[in-house]
């Protein structure tokens, strides 16, 4: 399972993607994405907006072609085949249905140009709308049709042409919650019984959840992770997908040595193993594993004040402050009111922890001289430095040490925002800057996704590595 | 090789064949109307044509009488025009799209049989033509012509607007003032256009309304560019007034799209 | 109260208007059923000058006229909706700043006002050297008529679902299959309303014809109603065309409009289907 490094032989594959990559004129969209499929799988894409799924289904599809890399259909490459000689079939997130047509000739309309036998076809139609519960509908004028309605005679129209891959563009992504659960339900009974393989490209976690053999989590065009609903969940690799999936406290913390995890400023056993000691590490905690109870002062791991209570139908979701500032999300049966003290457990096995990405932010620079190098195309002042103008050198800036500017003007690069992690006391955030390189900034500020930001960055504060060699002050 | 096949493969080579077509049937015909207004009868380059037009007093004046009838005529059919417009299109006066048809339906018909029209009108009354006929006869034949923009805007306008302005506590001449007749001032740009622009370079209805006797600045074209003596002078006087369209257009912000009248 | 007052106010200017400008009209009609030289003077129910437009004899010319007329606009209708079709197609497929470029030379035969188009087309045959008459005319209608067809192909180009032509695809058409099968479709209203756009902007055209027939003895309707009125104001014949001409676009528009009313009539009770089915 997992990102393919090695050439494994794509037995059981059905599609390989093998160091993806795609630009639309300088912007990147595609990182390196690789990634199989085994036959009949029902695998999902998931991902925010802009992330590169529905450019990666694209590319399968052959509406697009890679700028990098091979895309291999049962061990053959297909990057140069046309869409309509691959035998897969595409259902678009707005159906797509030919006006001018009704339902059953957009239903037969990949059979009639494949000149099928006219009784073979008929049948082939009626099999197709009896699958997806319409039946009788084949006269209808599919402009009359309800958005669910169209989107099933969408899914007969690729089905049933019988394609080796079903390809499906966030499909639900434009029905009402109700219909959008029905038919989650409906699609996975299909995929059992018609037996091929799916690619399900969405933004609703919850709906790859509920549909999927694999997840493959994308944010910025790199593959975060790929794996069962289950590991995706319980196991997140990285804070990013902890925080895209499900809800969850994410915290800083310290990996004593196996089994024994410090965050919060308390000691916790836990069961994971394999990180070194004293490492940094980040720790999830999801909210509805968190016991809470009236204050216990025998029985606690840790404590805190109910800061907001609110009902949520299932369960309730509470704030907890603790005195040393952390704020946590507990989702629990019962309630308690804003302005208790309430005592918090965890189990061992219920404490997630995950390797740290990075440590601190690492930035390629040039010395233009001793007192400046350039950096994310622009000039940072540094404390003075023998090192020569022209060398080519890794600048290393704390977290904590980034400071953002309301205006862009105001700052010494550009950037904006692009994720926001809350870490129980302080956010994380993801800035993405114009030169390309990625910027994380440990702040107490509240910002917002998309915001305009300058970024200043204190002299002091900025470690100069040459390239290979140990940091210089 | 390859290159070429690809581009011919491309859809978007497809407006090649058209946009070749333009440049010779469009851009060249408007680039030699520039061309012959300033060469002479030999083919050299002179600006005598244009001089020509200033000294002498006949073409010179012939064009800002032109002028003035046709704004007079588009005042004339904005004031008989506008308030029908208005009334076709407000709910509580009109609510037959047949009385809309009907004021249409003489943009269908042919120009110089609606002329003639009027001029069976003057016939029958006895009344004499000339400039009064002429009047007459520009705005019977252009009315339409504004009516129609003016309807079709106020046809647009967002009924949310009118009744939030009821809402507001506006009167029915307050909603008028306020609201429809802000939003109809582009139909009636349109409208301007559609009327002004014709009426200036139009030449068949003046011959036929004063029998001859008013000469319009586009009869005065006519007749210069027919003869090869003097088509030089034609094409120049044809700059002009090329000139006048452009600057009105360009005031005007020129709408092409509304230049069709549709059906209803 | 004050409504009704207005109401009649309203009601009245519209029928006022609507009677000025249709007496003529009807002064014409009544008259051409009746032989009388003299506008005015009854002279007895005849039908002659609707025979006289059809037998021709002296009106031999008019008959022509129209045959003219009616061929000239057929072959520039075709040639035009072809051509524009096929271009609209081109440019919606254009990069933005190509196709602002051509969109706005489209434009240029449509803002022009006809006279300046005939004497520019007139002048470039001159210059060109050709001699002028009936393929002179029918090129100069497909020139001002095309820009039409564009207009009005090119709308249902860009409200059209990007995503079906890739359906299309997807499902195995080859590109020339999904133009046919899928795009062609989809744009059928607007080729044919430019069509009829085309066809009745050459029948109805004067000025460019004017300057570009020649004097070979070519004539179009318009031209000829133009020379014989020149000649003599309204001649009889011409009112007995002049009714034609108005009993037919009123027929036509008639026609349209109740096709259009009973469309919207049907749209009108699909929507309350809808309705009920939710």
């Amino acid at each position: 399972m997992a990102l393919a490094e090695k050439k494994k032989e794509p037995e059981g594959h059905i599609i390989d993607l093998r160091h993806v990559s795609k630009w639309f004129g300088e912007k990147q969209v595609l990182n390196d994405v690789n990634l199989y499929v085994r036959k009949g799988e029902f695998v999902t894409i998931l991902g925010p907006s802009g992330c590169g799924k529905t450019t990666l289904l694209r590319i399968l599809a052959g509406f697009h072609m890679a700028t990098e890399g091979e895309i291999l259909l049962e061990g053959k490459d297909i990057a140069q085949t046309p869409p309509y000689k691959r035998p897969m079939n595409t259902v678009f997130q707005r159906y797509a249905l030919f006006p001018h047509l009704n339902v059953y000739d957009n239903v037969a309309f990949g059979l009639k140009l494949r000149k099928m036998d006219s009784k073979e076809m008929d049948a082939a139609v009626r099999k197709a709308l009896k699958m997806v519960g319409m039946t009788d509908y084949e006269e209808r004028d599919v402009n009359s049709l309800s958005g669910g309605q169209q989107q099933r005679v969408a899914i007969a129209r690729a089905i049933v042409n019988k394609p080796q891959v079903l390809l499906l563009d966030e499909p639900l992504a434009a029905l009402d919650l109700k219909m959008r659960k029905d038919m989650q339900l409906e699609l996975k009974d299909m995929h059992k019984s018609l037996g091929i393989t799916f690619i399900y490209v969405t933004h609703d976690q919850e709906e790859a959840l509920t549909l999927s053999d694999t997840i493959v989590v994308m944010n910025e065009g790199v593959i975060q992770q790929i794996g069962t609903p289950t590991d995706i969940y319980n196991e997140p690799k990285n804070c990013f997908v902890a925080d895209f999936i499900g809800e969850s406290n994410i915290l800083e913390g310290t990996m004593l040595e196996d089994c024994l995890v410090r965050f919060m400023d308390k000691e916790f056993t836990c069961v994971d193993t394999g990180f070194g000691k004293d490492e940094p590490v980040d720790v999830v905690l999801r909210p509805e594993d968190i016991y809470i109870m009236q204050r216990n002062e025998q029985a606690e791991q840790f404590h805190g004040t109910v800061q907001s209570c609110i009902f949520k139908g299932v369960h309730y979701e509470m704030i907890v402050l603790t005195p040393d500032g952390y704020e946590i999300m507990i989702q629990d049966y019962n309630s308690f009111e804003p302005g208790t003290d309430v005592s918090l457990i965890v189990k061992p096995a219920d404490i997630h922890v995950m390797k740290k990405e990075r440590l601190c932010n690492t930035i390629e620079a040039t010395v233009v001289d001793s007192e400046h190098i350039e950096m994310l195309g622009e000039k940072f002042q540094i404390l003075p430095t023998g090192i020569e103008a022209g060398t080519e050198v890794l600048a290393e800036v704390d977290f904590d040490k980034i400071d953002l500017t309301d205006y862009q003007e105001d700052g010494t690069a550009d950037g904006e925002v692009r994720l926001i992690i809350y870490k129980g006391n302080h956010y994380h955030l993801t800035i993405a800057t114009d030169e390309g390189p990625y910027l994380y900034v440990d702040t107490n500020d509240v910002w917002d996704d998309g915001d305009l930001v300058g970024i200043n960055i204190k002299p002091e504060d900025i470690r100069l590595k040459v390239k290979g060699q140990r940091p210089y002050e | 090789m390859n290159k070429f096949v690809r581009y011919f493969s491309k859809r978007s080579s497809w407006s090649l064949p058209y946009f070749i077509f333009l440049l010779l049937f469009v851009v060249l015909p408007l680039l030699l109307i520039v061309l012959y207004a300033f060469r002479d009868n030999q083919g050299h380059f002179t600006v005598d044509n244009f001089v020509k037009f200033v000294q002498q007093k006949e073409a010179l004046n012939t064009f800002i009488y032109s002028v003035g009838i046709a704004i007079v005529t588009t005042l004339l059919c904005i004031l008989f025009g506008y308030p029908a417009a208005y009334i076709l299109s407000n709910s509580d006066f009109n609510k037959s799209k047949t009385t809309v048809m009907l004021f249409i339906l003489p943009m269908w018909v042919n120009f110089l049989i609606r002329t003639l029209a009027t001029v069976t009108l003057f016939d029958i009354t006895g009344l004499p033509l000339g400039q009064g006929a002429l009047m007459f006869g520009l705005t019977y034949d252009f009315l339409p012509f504004m009516i129609y923009p003016i309807y079709n805007t106020m046809m647009k306008i967002d009924k949310n607007l009118i009744e939030a302005a009821q809402d507001l506590g506006a009167s029915r001449a307050k909603v008028f003032t306020k609201v429809i007749f802000p939003l109809s001032l582009p139909g009636v740009l349109s409208g301007v256009l559609m009327v002004f622009l014709p009426t200036i370079s139009t030449f068949a209805i003046s011959e036929l309304l004063t029998m001859n006797d008013i000469q319009l600045f586009g009869s005065v074209i006519q007749t210069y560019i027919m003869q090869s003596d003097t088509m030089n002078y034609g094409a120049a006087l044809s700059l002009i007034m090329l000139l006048i369209i452009g600057i009105t257009s360009l005031f005007t912000g020129g709408d092409a799209e509304n230049e069709s009248p549709g059906l209803i | 109260m004050k409504v009704k007052i207005d109401k009649i106010i309203a009601k009245g200017y519209l029928w006022l208007l609507l009677l000025v400008l249709y007496t003529p009209i009807l002064i014409i009609a009544i008259f051409s059923f009746t032989e009388t030289k003299v506008l005015g003077n009854w002279t007895g129910f005849s039908l002659n000058l609707y025979k006289n437009i059809f037998a021709g004899d002296a009106s031999g010319s008019m008959l022509s006229a129209i045959e003219n007329t009616l061929i000239i606009a057929i072959i520039a209708a075709i040639v035009s909706t072809v051509l524009g079709s096929f271009s609209a197609i081109g440019i919606y497929n254009l990069k933005n700043r190509q196709r602002k470029a051509i969109t706005f030379l489209n434009s240029i035969p449509m803002i022009n006002p006809d006279i300046i188009t005939g004497i520019s087309l007139f002048l470039l045959f001159v210059w060109l050297g050709v001699s002028q008459g009936y393929v002179t005319v029918i090129l100069a209608h497909i020139s001002f008529c095309t820009p039409y067809v564009v207009l009005s192909v090119m709308p249902r180009l860009t409200g059209m679902n990007q995503n079906i032509y890739e359906a299309a695809l997807d499902l195995g058409a080859t590109p020339f299959q999904a133009l046919t099968k899928v795009i062609i479709p989809e744009i059928k209203p607007g080729i044919v309303s430019g069509f009829i756009l085309s066809f009745t902007l050459s029948i109805d055209d004067f000025a460019v014809s004017l300057f570009t027939k020649g004097n070979i003895g070519l004539e179009t309707l318009s031209t000829y109603i133009y020379s014989d009125a020149r000649k003599g104001g309204l001649t009889p014949e011409l009112r007995a065309l002049s009714t034609l001409v108005f009993v037919v676009v009123l027929a036509l528009l008639l026609v349209i409009n109740l096709r259009a009313e009973r469309q919207a009539k049907r749209e009108q009770e699909r929507a309350a289907v809808l309705k009920i089915k939710k």
